[in-house]
């Protein structure tokens, strides 16, 4: 199948991204040419900085139309923590409150900071760093296999962020976090999926999951 | 829940581990990605890459460990010493490491912490303070430089306190007393220090023996144990220590 591309948002390095993706059997591009996402077989968005700047070079670079019309046309798509976060309709990182900036709008619902409290007032550090237990929400879901076949509930995954996503419809929440309070970190609609932790960072069941997304956006 | 994490520290000159590793099956022992991965292989949760090189001019062959170790290596990783200001670490995280950790030059210049968190985010700044106790004043340690070397008079509990406000992500605390020394962690010091800030403590200097991995969780209320040698000369591995741990109830990913 054609390549895959890595969305660089001229943000941070994006080398594991690609490695990992590579590793998993896919030919993976990393580019910020509009015209070269318009042609990928797969798009990853990966997670390098805040919400704001991000959205805000995507938008002027002309990624941000090319993203939403790829997803869609059904293309996979994979976000990876910001990654994620921009898949929802706005955000407020890094923007003057009570503004919000625009992300790709494909799962409704905005991205806020990591609540520092649960329901009992016990302190909880933000942010939200380390390797912590992802829950799914029916693992015998078949909208989850894409990118969870082999993976076992409960597994262990290193999140690094401080803000999260809060989805309108509970349907696109394949599986959830807790820390303070539970959370969504794997989300879908159509085939557009976002994954809070990072799974190029998560040792061998990070690699499971990029494998898992590769073999899916092969089969279409 | 977040779990207590494991991390072995790599000392590496001029893109070599340094001390004496003995260790399974590797191609090239020296290779501190090579090792690193190896521990990824074992469990580690993280790795540090603690750069002892000498002379600025040879950052170059450190810059390309960590641009090497992205590739590789598919778990965090932090690269430590030699930073001179925010610069050096820009090129660093730019090189692809996830974490930088500053020590004297923060010291000197605290607002090294406060634009690398702007800059970076705190997740990606660690304060590394080596502290040793002071003689007969009870609990109460100073900050140190240079591996020792140097007394600053600081005392350490309020330079975490200070690095914690200015946005470090995490403390890398080593007792100066206790390094190299396998009698297991100060925990008066990681405990004094771990209830002064609200950033996670990363324990440091002086395990031998499971058990205090251990110790340096439940007494110490770190929450991550780093160690050296213990794993480089292969009498624990990353595995056996988190399977202790979790034997003491300790949450640690085994997955």
């Amino acid at each position: 199948m054609a390549y895959f591309v890595v969305v660089d948002y001229c943000k941070g390095n994006l080398r594991s991204m690609q490695k990992g993706l590579q590793l998993a059997g896919a030919e993976a591009r990393v580019s910020a040419d509009p015209a070269v996402i318009a042609r990928a077989g797969a798009i990853v968005l990966p997670g390098v900085g805040a919400f704001a700047d991000a959205a805000g070079f995507m938008q002027t670079s002309g990624q941000m139309e090319v993203i939403r019309e790829r997803i869609a046309e059904g293309v996979p798509f994979l976000g990876v923590c910001l990654g994620l976060q921009l898949l929802m309709e706005r955000g407020n990182e890094g923007v003057p409150s009570p503004d919000w900036m625009e992300g790709l709008g494909v799962v409704s619902g905005c991205v806020r900071r990591v609540d520092a409290a649960d329901e009992r007032g016990r302190f909880y550090k933000v942010p939200h760093v380390g390797w912590n237990q992802v829950h799914c929400k029916d693992e015998t879901d078949a909208r989850l296999a894409p990118l969870f076949a082999g993976i076992d509930d409960g597994s262990n995954f290193y999140f690094t962020h401080s803000y999260r996503a809060e989805v309108t419809d509970q349907q696109d929440i394949l599986a959830t976090v807790t820390h303070a309070r539970s959370f969504p970190c794997v989300i879908r609609k159509m085939n557009a999926f976002g994954v809070q932790f990072h799974p190029e960072k998560s040792s061998h069941k990070g690699l499971r999951v990029l494998q898992n997304f590769a073999a899916f956006a092969r089969s279409l | 829940m977040l779990t207590k994490r494991v991390m072995p520290c790599l000392d590496v000159k001029d893109g070599r581990v340094v001390k004496g590793v003995n260790f399974i099956n590797l191609r090239d022992a020296g290779d501190p990605v090579e090792l690193a991965a190896a521990y990824d292989l074992q469990g580690a949760d993280e790795v540090i890459f603690l750069d002892i090189t000498a002379t600025h001019e040879d950052r170059r062959t450190v810059i390309e460990m960590a641009a090497h170790a992205s590739e590789e290596l598919h778990i965090p990783y932090t690269v430590g010493g030699g930073f001179k200001g925010i610069a050096d670490i820009r090129t660093m995280i730019a090189a692809g490491a996830d974490k930088v950790s500053v020590n004297s030059a923060a010291v000197r210049d605290p607002s090294l912490i406060t634009a690398g968190a702007a800059a970076f985010g705190s997740q990606a700044i660690l304060c590394a303070i080596d502290a040793k106790r002071i003689a007969g004043a009870g609990d109460r340690w100073t900050v140190f430089l240079n591996g020792g070397r140097i007394d600053t008079g600081i005392d350490a509990i309020e330079w975490a306190r200070e690095a914690n406000k200015r946005g470090a992500g995490e403390i890398l605390l080593t007792s100066m007393d206790r390094d190299g020394s396998k009698d297991g962690f100060d925990l008066a010091l990681t405990r004094a220090v771990a209830r002064a800030v609200d950033i996670p403590v990363i324990a440091s200097g002086g395990v031998g023996v499971l058990e205090h991995f251990a110790e340096g969780i439940l007494d110490g209320e770190a929450d991550a144990v780093l160690a050296a040698s213990v794993f480089h000369f292969g009498e624990l591995t990353v595995r056996e220590v988190k399977e202790y741990m979790a034997s003491q109830g300790i949450p640690v990913r085994l997955d």
